[in-house]
């Protein structure tokens, strides 16, 4: 756990991997509003390798509390095993394998559509972080799937609901909007809905699980 | 009671303080580019300081009022007037109902903010009424036609009094603290971003309310190479993508980003960043 200013108000706590960044971003909602001078941040965003503490009055309090209270993640302990006192149930995302780009995913792996399609349904994956777009979660496979490259040509339009992989991650469109990862199925799911509670359908830290459709 | 817009300038925009909380879900901050003008607005009319305003783009905006009201304007010091006599800009203005409220553009500077007593109360998305540029939450920006309802104004007089102009500078002078990326750049690099007078950055037309977008000035080279994974950002993050030229996230920012940020914009700069208007001169002081 490594720490870098961010501002007066903010503090970047940077971390090894995606295990780490979870349960550093764990960490940091236990510690909000312990004490007085821990009161909660106006907003917690982890991302990649990194966990913003944003809109807190002292970085440095907030850097000695975490530095105190941190427990490296036991790196032998598989993902697939998630805690049993995970607080919430897997979020099962009902798919269509439709995408246009699943024969380029088959080539970049080397294999059969159908086999892009098996290994995708039977990982389970995590939400890493949301960005990008209101209710977009960058989500981590387990086992690990191979990277597959962004297109060189972004598309115009990404219809909602499209299932993209890119680099490590697998993404859902929550909106129309321009993308460049490879697309490989759809979904009904809503995936964001101001109205709801919490609006994203996917939170940092969810499990999630595919389903194929017919 | 109700406000009908006539005619909204360049761009015409509800906000508030913004919607916090909810940038782990990839929601946007958003919300009034100089927050402390909109609650000052707000207070001259007996708001509360986080009520929904006008954010008004130039000048150029005409509003007629239905009931009679209380009205408040603040930012720039500009051209005023309330059924066609001129009023003054940092008070608390009566207006009667069918009187037409006008904004000229300032001289300098870009952008005012509008408080009605009892706010706009359009619904809130994720507890704000701000429209979200990027994202497309809140409420649409504001059409000719459009008919915003108020709220009920509290039963409380003005809890600020009339507001001394300050000057706007020939040069925009922004307080930065360095990180959490500055060491992803040369010596030269962070020598260059707080050079003096003879290469100021000039403020881009394609800035916008998600970024004050930077051309001339220091294009600053990076010591590594290589990807950086996405990162949180804050508003304010001096951010430097592939060119070099840096550019500065204001309130309509994504909340995370892959190119690495130099510094940090003061808080108490980043109004002058709501003023910047393209062309303008602009250089960093380290805070």
């Amino acid at each position: 756990m490594r720490f870098r200013q961010v501002g007066r108000r903010a503090l970047l706590v940077e971390l090894d991997g995606d295990r780490a960044v979870r349960a550093a971003y764990d960490l940091v909602r236990r510690l909000a509003g312990s004490e007085v001078e821990l009161a909660a941040p106006v907003d917690v965003v982890p991302a990649a390798r990194t966990v913003l503490v944003d809109g807190v009055a002292s970085p440095e309090r907030w850097r000695s509390a975490l530095l105190g209270a941190w427990e490296p993640p036991d790196l032998a302990e598989s993902s697939a095993n998630p805690p049993a006192d995970h607080p919430r149930a897997p979020v099962t995302i009902p798919v269509r394998y439709d995408g246009a780009d699943l024969p380029v995913v088959a080539a970049g792996w080397g294999c059969s559509v159908d086999e892009v399609v098996r290994r995708h349904v039977t990982a389970s994956w995590t939400v890493a972080f949301c960005g990008f777009a209101p209710g977009f979660a960058y989500c981590n496979g387990e086992p690990v799937l191979p990277d597959v490259p962004r297109r060189d040509d972004p598309r115009p339009e990404v219809p909602a609901g499209a299932v993209g992989l890119a680099g490590g991650y697998c993404g859902i469109y929550p909106t129309a909007m321009p993308g460049g990862w490879q697309l490989i199925a759809t979904t009904t799911a809503r995936m964001f809905d101001p109205e709801r509670d919490p609006p994203s359908l996917l939170s940092p830290g969810d499990l999630v699980r595919f389903e194929a459709q017919p | 009671m109700s406000l009908l817009v006539e005619a909204t300038g360049p761009l015409l925009l509800v906000q508030d303080l913004g919607r916090r909380g909810s940038a782990h879900l990839g929601v946007p901050p958003s919300g009034a580019l100089d927050p402390a003008a909109l609650a000052l607005a707000n207070r001259l009319v007996g708001n509360a300081e986080d009520a929904a305003g006008l954010e008004v783009l130039l000048g150029g905006v005409r509003l007629r009022v239905e009931d009679s009201t209380r009205v408040a304007v603040t930012g720039p010091q500009l051209g005023l007037r309330v059924a066609g006599r001129a009023a003054a800009w940092g008070s608390p203005e009566s207006v009667r109902a069918g009187e037409l409220i006008e904004i000229a553009a300032a001289d300098r500077g870009l952008r005012c903010w509008v408080a009605v007593a009892g706010g706009i109360d359009v619904p809130p998305v994720l507890a704000s009424r701000s429209t979200d540029t990027l994202s497309g939450l809140g409420p649409a920006p504001l059409h000719a036609g459009d008919r915003l309802p108020v709220g009920e104004p509290r039963d409380s007089a003005s809890t600020a009094a009339a507001v001394i102009p300050g000057s706007s500078p020939e040069v925009i002078s922004l307080a930065v603290t360095l990180g959490p990326r500055e060491d992803w750049f040369t010596a030269a690099a962070l020598e260059g971003l707080f050079s003096d007078a003879s290469d100021d950055y000039v403020v881009s037309a394609s800035s916008n309310r998600t970024a004050l977008r930077l051309e001339e000035g220091h294009a600053l080279r990076r010591r590594v190479r290589g990807e950086l994974a996405s990162e949180g950002l804050v508003t304010g993050a001096v951010q430097v993508p592939t060119n070099g030229q840096p550019l500065i996230f204001l309130a309509d920012h994504p909340v995370t980003g892959g190119y690495p940020v130099v510094g940090v914009v003061d808080p108490a700069d980043l109004a002058r960043c709501a003023q910047a208007r393209p062309g303008d001169r602009l250089r960093f002081r380290l805070a």
